[in-house]
């Protein structure tokens, strides 16, 4: 048995250091003609290979190397277009030098001569000027002075935001040539045997897995709680294997959410698995996506192991397994292959942030009577589903048995649930932070459908489309991503649904005032021995409650159930009963000398 | 406003402190020379286990004392003068009461056994015991527990969990058989053996022996068998801690005399908890009690007596837990290991054998007397409402359910149990029921 599980160990560490090593197994070389396909735009191929030739028809022996010719090429045709169309204060000061006496009154005629309609760049410069400048026409001014201010403010204005987009390349559009071109660009075992990289990196750690997982089911003696050298782990401890695991997802998240020209070699890994469902290569989304699936299958095989003497336990993994294979995986991809709207149909504003945007709104309503259905079943999710469910079961009905942030928490961040921090001082930390995510959500999603609906981008202080940006860096791929899971081994599985997922905040909210769910505590039966709050992944202090009798309402609980697994004595169940007397007395039984209230 | 001084920050000296703190402005202290701050007891089987760190142990976080004005010294007391009412600490310090609790607990017992103090010999009640035992077991090939109850089942979980080799000495003919009935002490035996624990029951320590090196290095059983080991767990029992109370004039017996009040002989001293011997306990209920929650009880009790309300103790319908390995239990009402007189025992045992349910009951007038629960969970309020009601045993099986404290999805064994009464006890009747609710409400 311990063979098996030791030679799965070392099959799953093989296949995982292959995944790793195939990072740097490629080398790069992008034709000519794929590079203008990435580009897209004549022009702007022929500008940047003017300076820079070596990107195409060039070996390449690292995507460092490639990668960072590219950035180079792009950098050095900005500067250039920079140099060709950025409005200067000479040309500024030529104009108010012209000027008569005052009063001064400013007409955009008066451009006509510092920029003459004689060649690109003063045309350029000239329409430029029109555009953001309108405002100027007719305007009064005291002083040279006045008016040169309000001319450089102009001019400032179309250097940062209306030159690199137009005629330059700007920071998406480089973002994208530069994975693209990767992509294109990478040759070697990869490229040329996908299939046995596939098999290698995944089918390979996911027998080892197994291997290793098995026989625990024999191995561990029998069924019961076995949390047997949790905190002595160099892994579940925050020791130096756990500080690793950490840095690595980090690393991961960042390269997925920022440089994804990186993971070329990991994507056409996986390019079979796309095709085979939704016959196109893949996307960086999808290999994550397959990669968070197979977290949670293989993971989930682990919770029925260790759970075994508990049917709560194996039923809410296998929910959380289902709906991350089907709803989020296959279904989505499915839809793609049949030229729908790509769909989660159990993804909810404003956990699902984007629900809103322009282009998310105008694709469904653009896709006929599904994508009208679609729209409708994710308002519907946010304004029936949330409320009713909450208040028969408890906001668990989605967190531990339907979200992926969830499924991925149960299963891949199990080990990790007693990392989380149980003090008061957290809990203050966890209330204020989460609710104003919810805030900024609502904020954000109401600017954006403002400017659907108006057409106007400007909210007062802050543009609509900076606001979602910034939402989007910062909390969607920032604090769900790279924070929720990477400090998984470092601060608890919990980490975004704790502090950050505004859908939580929301889902709490009804579950703290309205709902007929609690955690009702036993009699006087605890002896405060600290395995219930130990093991709550959301950090709640279970134990506080127990120990006076208490039942726990509280609006972070996803009602994962481990407390009640894990206590020694039977103290604590999750129950779905009348609301009346939820909120009672704390009353410990057993003593008649006094009705104790703790 | 009086200064109460406590000495013992266990559940029951940290409980009345809490109480009494709830009850108005009077100064307190608690003193302990074992930790700084109160942990939960019951919970140093897992710190070995690696199940939760000291830390975790702390029911309340160290800001709490200080919050609550709670003075917390971390000291031995050595003597007290009853007459000036001071206390004299191992540091030098001496402290004034005006109301003196003794919170002392208890200690592992120990008969006399040749080599019972050499080095790799020792209990487990204390937090320093925890530290000697991960010094004992550092190099250990084997380890003889000595005592079949709770701690010394608890003590096999912990070795077991870091695959060392436990050989248990049990002297009864069955684990812990003089609490348990026969049924569920066989139960208990099947589940030590399952988890590979060298199970020797009707057998006891003669002698421990010494190696070349001086430390524990063989015991000899009464059988005359000698078994190799490194370390050797005392877990006869425990008694209670008296020294200190014997050393000032308090009266004492087995534990320290207290009256209904929980008081001792003399004015302004009071003693609860492991440490306290009632005088008059009250019937079916022993004079020392030596658990978690009769320690926690007469701490709230004893708070209101100290802030000028004279409260007595009166504990209700008894209860316990425990979980030995994986098969949780748990007691309500009395049911002795053989039931006296008059008393019909029903017994149901699932298949597998890691369930089980024992309901005893009056014969003549049918009412619930107590019961056992073993690996299924029961709602204590419910079974404290129907022994304290004096409730018919067929009321009692009938409703089952209205008892059943299992987490969701999991098997239902009431209507076996009920079947299983039916067959025992045919002359009461017995409704065929409904099924549970899914997630309790369809």
């Amino acid at each position: 048995m311990r063979a098996i599980q030791l030679t799965g160990l070392a099959l799953f560490i093989l296949g995982f250091g292959l995944f790793l090593a195939s990072f740097f197994m490629a080398d790069y070389k992008i034709s000519r003609s794929d590079f203008d396909k990435v580009v897209a735009h004549e022009g702007k191929t022929q500008g940047i290979l003017t300076f820079t030739p070596e990107i195409v028809d060039t070996e390449y022996s690292t995507n460092f190397g490639f990668v960072g010719t590219i950035q180079k090429g792009i950098n050095t045709y900005n500067r250039q277009q920079m140099m060709l169309f950025a409005l200067k204060e000479s040309e500024i000061n030529l104009l108010i030098s012209e000027l008569g006496p005052p009063p001064y009154t400013f007409s955009l005629e008066m451009l006509n001569y510092i920029y003459p309609k004689i060649n690109t760049s003063t045309i350029f410069k000239r329409r430029k000027m029109e555009e953001y400048g309108n405002w100027l026409e007719g305007r009064k001014y005291d002083s040279r002075e006045a008016l040169k201010k309000d001319l450089m403010s102009v001019a400032n204005t179309i250097n940062d935001y209306g030159i690199i987009s137009e005629v330059g390349i700007d920071r998406y559009k480089a973002r994208d040539i530069r994975y693209e071109a990767t992509k294109l660009a990478s040759h070697g075992p990869i490229k040329s045997s996908p299939g046995l990289f596939l098999a290698l990196c995944y089918l390979l750690p996911i027998i080892g897995a197994m291997m290793y997982l098995l026989p625990k089911n024999k191995l561990d003696g029998p069924a019961g709680i076995k949390n047997n050298g949790i905190f002595h782990s160099a892994l579940k401890n925050k020791g130096w294997l756990g500080i690793m695991l950490g840095s690595f997802l980090i690393v991961f998240y960042i390269i997925l959410y920022f440089f994804p020209e990186y993971m070329t070699e990991w994507i056409i890994m996986v390019d079979p698995v796309s095709q085979l469902l939704k016959n196109s290569d893949a996307s960086r989304f999808f290999l994550y996506g397959f990669i968070y699936t197979l977290c949670i299958l293989v993971m989930g095989v682990r919770m029925f192991i260790k759970y075994r003497h508990s049917k709560y336990q194996i039923m809410r993994t296998i929910s959380v397994m289902f709906f991350q294979t089907a709803f989020a995986f296959l279904i989505p991809e499915i839809l793609l292959r049949l030229n729908q709207p790509y769909f989660d149909f159990k993804n909810i504003w404003p956990l699902d942030y984007d629900f809103f945007f322009d282009n998310e709104l105008n694709q469904l309503i653009s896709s006929g009577s599904l994508g009208i259905f679609m729209l409708g079943w994710g308002i519907a999710l946010i304004i029936i589903a949330v409320p009713v469910f909450v208040y028969f079961f408890g906001k668990r009905w989605y967190c531990s048995w339907v979200c992926g942030c969830g499924g991925l928490a149960e299963t891949l961040g199990d080990p990790f649930r007693q990392l989380s921090d149980k003090s008061l001082k957290a809990w203050k930390i966890e209330r204020w932070m989460i609710h104003a995510v919810l805030a900024f959500s609502v904020v954000m999603t109401g600017g954006v459908l403002y400017t659907y609906w108006s057409g106007n981008s400007w909210l007062g202080v802050i543009d609509s489309y900076t606001l979602r940006e910034v939402y989007g860096v910062y909390i969607g791929a920032g604090f769900a991503g790279v924070v929720g899971t990477g400090f998984y081994p470092l601060m608890g599985n919990r980490v975004w649904c704790r502090f950050g997922c505004p859908l939580a905040a929301y889902l709490g909210i009804v579950q703290r005032f309205k709902s007929r769910f609690r955690i009702t505590t036993n009699g006087g039966q605890c002896i405060s021995c600290g395995n219930c709050s130990t093991y709550c992944e959301m950090g709640i202090d279970v134990r506080w409650y127990a120990q006076r009798g208490q039942n726990i309402v509280r609006s972070s609980c996803v009602g994962c159930g481990v407390c009640s697994s894990v206590c020694p004595r039977g103290v604590l169940n999750l129950e779905n009963r009348d609301e009346e007397g939820r909120f009672g007395q704390p009353i410990l039984i057993g003593n008649d000398s006094i009705k104790v209230e703790a | 406003m009086a200064h109460i001084v406590i000495i013992g920050n266990g559940i029951a000296g940290i409980t009345c402190a809490r109480h009494v703190r709830k009850q108005g402005g009077d100064q307190i202290t608690v003193i302990s020379g074992e930790t700084e701050h109160f942990f939960s007891r019951t919970a140093l089987m897992y710190i070995y286990m690696g199940h939760m760190k000291y830390e975790h142990t702390k029911p309340y976080e160290d800001w709490f004392w200080e919050k609550n004005k709670i003075d917390l010294v971390f000291d031995f007391v050595t003597g007290i003068e009853t007459g000036a009412k001071s206390l004299q600490l191992k540091s030098g310090k001496k402290i004034k009461y005006d109301k003196l609790v003794l919170a002392t607990g208890s200690q592992p017992n120990k008969f006399g056994w040749p080599g019972q103090d050499l080095p790799g010999v020792q209990g487990l009640y204390s937090y320093q015991d925890l530290e000697t035992l991960e010094k004992n077991t550092g190099n250990c090939k084997r380890a003889v527990i000595v005592g079949g109850g709770l701690i010394g089942i608890e003590l096999a979980e912990m070795l077991a969990s870091r695959k060392i080799p436990v050989t248990f000495l049990v002297r009864e003919k069955s684990f812990w058989d003089l609490v348990l009935p026969a049924e569920e002490s066989a139960m208990i035996n099947r589940h030590i053996v399952e988890h590979h624990i060298d199970l020797r029951l009707d057998t006891e320590l003669k002698e421990i022996k010494a190696g070349p090196d001086g430390k524990a290095s063989a015991i000899i059983t009464s059988t005359g068998e000698e078994i190799p080991c490194q370390v050797v767990g005392l877990t006869a029992g425990v008694h209670a801690n008296i020294d200190l109370a014997k050393s000032f004039g308090v009266e004492t017996k087995r534990g320290i005399l207290v009256d209904d009040h929980l008081q001792t002989n003399l004015p302004d001293v009071y003693a609860i908890g492991d440490c306290a011997e009632l005088r008059n306990p009250l019937p079916h209920r022993k004079a020392i009690e030596q658990v978690w929650y009769t320690g926690r009880m007469m701490g709230e009790t004893l708070a209101l007596t100290l802030t000028d309300k004279p409260t007595r103790y009166v504990p209700g319908i008894w209860f316990n837990s425990a979980k030995f390995l994986d098969i949780e239990y748990q007691t309500y009402g009395s049911v002795p290991a053989i039931a006296s007189e008059g008393v019909d025992s029903f017994w149901w045992e699932h298949a597998a054998g890691k369930k089980g349910i024992r309901i005893n009951f009056d014969q003549a007038t049918g009412t619930v007397l107590g019961m056992n629960a073993m690996g299924i969970r029961q709602r204590h309020e419910v079974w404290d409402g129907w022994i304290r009601q004096k409730t018919k045993v067929d009321r009692v099986i009938n409703e089952l359910e209205k008892a059943n404290f299992d987490p969701e999805f999991f098997d239902t064994c009431e209507q076996e149990i009920r079947a299983a009464f039916s067959t025992q006890f045919p002359y009461f009747e017995i409704e065929k029921k409904r099924k549970k609710k899914l997630f309790g409400i369809f």
